[in-house]
């Protein structure tokens, strides 16, 4: 399984996507994979805040509901609508076309903490 | 932790394996919504090697299985299984079972996670009896093939007819030498069989039966516990540990159909009061408005309140729509019911509609 090195990786397996200070999020392939089949995505209000280490969202699978964490605090740029119809791009592409929420970051520097793609890949393994 | 006779070959056909009351069973192989939908379609196999297998004999056996069982089970032919359950004294649900009358023997086909329970049961109420039991379930291998496929696929695999074995109706067989039984019932709301088979013949089996498993094309493909769950839910058959448990007993759970309150069995004066009082709550079938699933344990809310609490769910793969059971007051429970559900800080509204949600055209 591929995990891209553009990007940084939390410990509850979201993807942070860094272009100046806006930050595109997702969660990874292999959680996607763990969750198995993925029916539902319930994401944010676009221009809502959201704090760092809290919920910005919800992943229901068919056996499971999770949360989606944010790392960073910042206010919602845009949500994916597409997964409103397509919840099942986050299992066929969840780094790209499964990209979840894009965020104005306040503070970058949480995202430091964060895992870059050799780390996550040992974390996993 | 248990592991079924099959288990190598779950790893080997790459299954996701998960903890299931005590034993290492295969959640899923390819994906719980492929699985579910060839299963509707084709024909899918399921290790159900985990349930427990009790076989009882002695002269008093049937008077021991008339007297724990919910449901008449005191006529029974050689050659028929019935569905029913287990209650203590006060009606709370032991577990759901189905007997089965062979020639010189009965079989109770328990849930994994009650077999010590159940087993600790009929001891304490064959003491004193001429009832000897027999755990086969580490001996045995229990496969269940389901779908419209399935009825031709077995015929053509074990080289028998099965055009005169009814519903909930089983027979003997050999394969090679070895002896099994096969019944007609299942867990999916699809025609099919279980088979029961000594541990060691089915892994003969497999190789035929899974070989199947691998190509695009196949008939037969492997499916798991996941599947099992969302085929179960659709079909409006109940789960012990969620429709069914020990703080409540099988009216509420809208099981009726298998208990008959004109013969004693232990529990039968607390549910005859209990229907005689009227039923304070009720399991019902619930239709979601859009596409979250209701996990087990959610609030069902009315007018403000809390009536109930959701008890399964699941996005239904066949009918395209959120499904969910849930236990309500009895005053929330009559069809068409207008009620919700509550998402965190969201409530989702639902609909109170007929279960059995997918039956199979006759």
């Amino acid at each position: 399984m591929s995990v891209p090195n553009d990007r940084k990786y939390s410990d509850s397996h979201e993807w942070y996507l860094v272009d100046g200070n806006i930050v595109t999020m997702g969660i990874t392939q292999f959680a996607a994979e763990e969750l198995t089949d993925i029916t539902y995505v319930e994401l944010p209000a676009v221009g809502s805040e959201c704090s760092a280490g809290a919920a910005v969202g919800e992943i229901e699978s068919v056996k499971a509901t999770s949360d989606l964490i944010c790392a960073i605090s910042g206010k919602i740029l845009a949500v994916n609508d597409e997964l409103a119809e397509h919840p099942e791009l986050v299992n066929d592409d969840a780094h790209n076309r499964g990209w979840m929420v894009k965020i104005e970051a306040a503070d970058l520097s949480p995202l430091d903490e964060l895992m870059d793609a050799g780390a996550y890949n040992e974390h996993i393994s | 932790m248990n592991q079924s006779p099959l288990h190598n070959y779950h790893v080997k056909l790459g299954a996701r394996m998960v903890d299931f009351a005590g034993w290492s069973m295969p959640v899923m192989y390819r994906g719980i919504i492929d699985e579910h939908n060839h299963t509707r379609t084709k024909c899918s196999l399921f290790d159900v090697s985990h349930m427990g297998r009790l076989y009882l004999t002695g002269s008093d056996t049937e008077a021991l299985l008339q007297h724990v069982c919910t449901r008449n089970v005191g006529d029974m032919a050689v050659g028929l299984s019935r569905y029913t359950h287990v209650c203590r004294e006060d009606g709370g649900i032991l577990d759901d079972v189905i007997v089965s009358r062979f020639e010189d023997q009965y079989l109770v086909v328990c849930n994994a996670s009650n077999r010590q329970k159940i087993t600790d049961w009929l001891n304490k109420h064959a003491a004193g009896k001429d009832v000897q039991m027999t755990d086969r379930t580490m001996e045995t291998a229990m496969i269940a093939l389901q779908g419209p496929e399935a009825i031709p696929q077995v015929q053509k695999l074990l080289n028998i007819d099965l055009s005169d074995l009814k519903r909930y109706h089983f027979q003997t067989g050999s394969y090679f030498t070895f002896k099994y039984a096969i019944f007609r019932s299942g867990y999916t709301g699809e025609d099919g069989v279980e088979l029961i088979l000594p541990a060691g013949i089915v892994k003969l089996a497999m190789p035929a039966l899974m070989g199947m498993g691998n190509g695009d094309d196949a008939v037969i493909k492997p499916a798991g516990l996941g599947a099992r769950d969302s085929l179960r839910l659709e079909a409006g058959m109940p789960l012990y540990g969620h429709e069914l448990t020990e703080d409540w007993d099988s009216l509420t759970a809208r099981q009726g159909w298998c208990v008959h309150l004109d013969k004693d069995f232990i529990g039968a004066d607390a549910m005859r009061e209990k229907k005689q009082a009227g039923l304070s709550r009720k399991i019902v079938g619930l239709k979601l408005e859009g596409r979250r699933t209701a996990r087990q344990g959610f609030e069902v809310r009315s007018g403000g309140e809390t009536i109930g609490q959701v008890t399964s769910g699941v996005l239904s793969p066949t009918l395209g729509c959120s499904l969910a059971m849930a236990l309500v007051n009895i005053d929330h429970s009559k069809e068409g019911t207008e009620l919700s559900i509550q998402f965190g800080a969201k409530e989702v509204p639902a609909t109170v509609v007929k279960i059995p949600f997918y039956k199979l055209a006759s």
